[in-house]
């Protein structure tokens, strides 16, 4: 489980070192290794951001289905704000309401709450345990908590399911 | 053939817009949230600005001021909202 | 080339396009809540369409120079912190008691007792 939570932040660290270098000559790779290794035993040894994601050919597949869907929905929240915006006389009604997820990973939570931030007319306010508190410009469902999860966390929840234990 | 240039000397004054815009919420806002986030706008808006500067003037320097920039504003929008909260 | 120059510098037009309406979000709308809304939202599209077309733009130079890198750096960047500090923002606008607008149909986090406030007399 360890190891890797190691390995993983080692290849982010060592991905960000590639690009912000843009080379692959031998003694540059060599530099940035001995950099990210050294920055990972000193301060990713205790903390656990990758210990539950999966490396399987299905999660890497996945992954690309997810940022592919994420596009859409951000470039659907763009014509939504326009609209709401420019239209003469202001369309809001806002609210805020509950929903609850499924996901028990730290870190597919906090992608959850960030991808539910970058969607159409919702803004996560507050999040405890299970439980999300979420600022919808246009309240549809009210205080119904079913349909509300429903409606906004289940399109993103179905992948993330995949990605994370 | 229609320059590229010109068209991006275009969306530069466009972004000008925008930031004179944006200071207006930012000297207007009833509380200081209002005007926390109209900063945040500006920033991003600077942002664009100077990598497109970097591009125009080709020189890669800038593009790292950008980089540095947008790690500092981030972290200081976190300060700030901290300091609100009475934790800081 | 030409051809390809050209898009980016009109990705970088819609950009601007999409962070003005992100301002004019921030005039119009009510209360701070839907202006945190309105600006996140639409800043963060822009720029990251904005990102793109610069590093359309500088098609020319992605063998010799690494603006290509930087670009994607800039992007990932803006993608990751942008919604976290406008979080941060809202949730301390309803730490201040900052009034929700009276357009407000529904408030959840009120009727269930009100978790940010309680949070912060803890500390």
């Amino acid at each position: 489980m360890k190891t890797k939570n190691l390995i993983v932040s080692f290849t982010v660290l060592m991905i960000a070192w590639v690009l912000l270098n843009w080379t692959i000559d031998p003694v540059n790779l060599i530099i940035g290794a001995s950099i990210s290794i050294f920055l990972v035993v000193v301060f990713c040894s205790k903390c656990e951001l990758f210990t539950d994601i999966k490396i399987t050919p299905k999660a890497f597949i996945y992954t690309f289905i997810y940022l592919f869907v994420f596009i859409i929905e951000l470039i659907k929240a763009n014509i939504d704000i326009t609209r709401r915006v420019l239209s003469p006389k202001l369309q809001i009604n806002p609210g805020i309401v509950k929903v609850k997820t499924k996901l028990k990973s730290k870190m597919a939570r906090l992608i959850l709450a960030d991808s539910i931030t970058l969607t159409p007319g919702t803004f996560t306010l507050q999040v405890e345990e299970d439980v999300f508190y979420i600022h919808c410009i246009d309240t549809r469902c009210g205080d119904d908590v079913e349909k509300a999860t429903e409606e906004i966390v289940r399109k993103f929840e179905k992948y993330l399911e995949v990605l994370y234990d | 053939m229609i320059n590229p240039e010109m068209i991006i000397h275009v969306a530069v004054a466009i972004m000008g817009l925008a930031m004179f815009l944006a200071m207006i919420r930012f000297v207007k806002g009833p509380s200081v949230v209002d005007r926390v986030v109209a900063f945040d706008s500006l920033t991003v808006t600077s942002l664009v600005i100077i990598s497109i500067i970097a591009v125009l003037s080709n020189r890669m320097i800038y593009f790292d001021v950008a980089i540095v920039y947008g790690l500092l504003s981030f972290i200081g929008v976190i300060v700030v909202a901290k300091y609100l909260k009475k934790g800081l | 080339m030409e051809t390809i120059k050209l898009i980016g510098a009109i990705m970088i037009l819609m950009g601007s396009f999409s962070l003005l309406i992100a301002v004019i979000g921030l005039l119009r709308m009510p209360d701070v809540y839907n202006r945190v809304q309105a600006g996140t939202k639409a800043s963060t599209l822009g720029a990251i369409v904005s990102f793109i077309g610069v590093g359309l733009y500088t098609v020319e130079s992605w063998g010799d120079g690494n603006w290509l890198g930087r670009v994607i750096i800039l992007i990932i960047f803006i993608l990751l912190t942008n919604p976290v500090s406008s979080h941060v923002l809202m949730r301390v606008a309803y730490f201040t008691k900052i009034p929700l607008t009276k357009l407000t149909k529904t408030d959840m986090l009120k009727k269930d007792g009100n978790t940010i406030i309680k949070e912060g007399e803890n500390e």
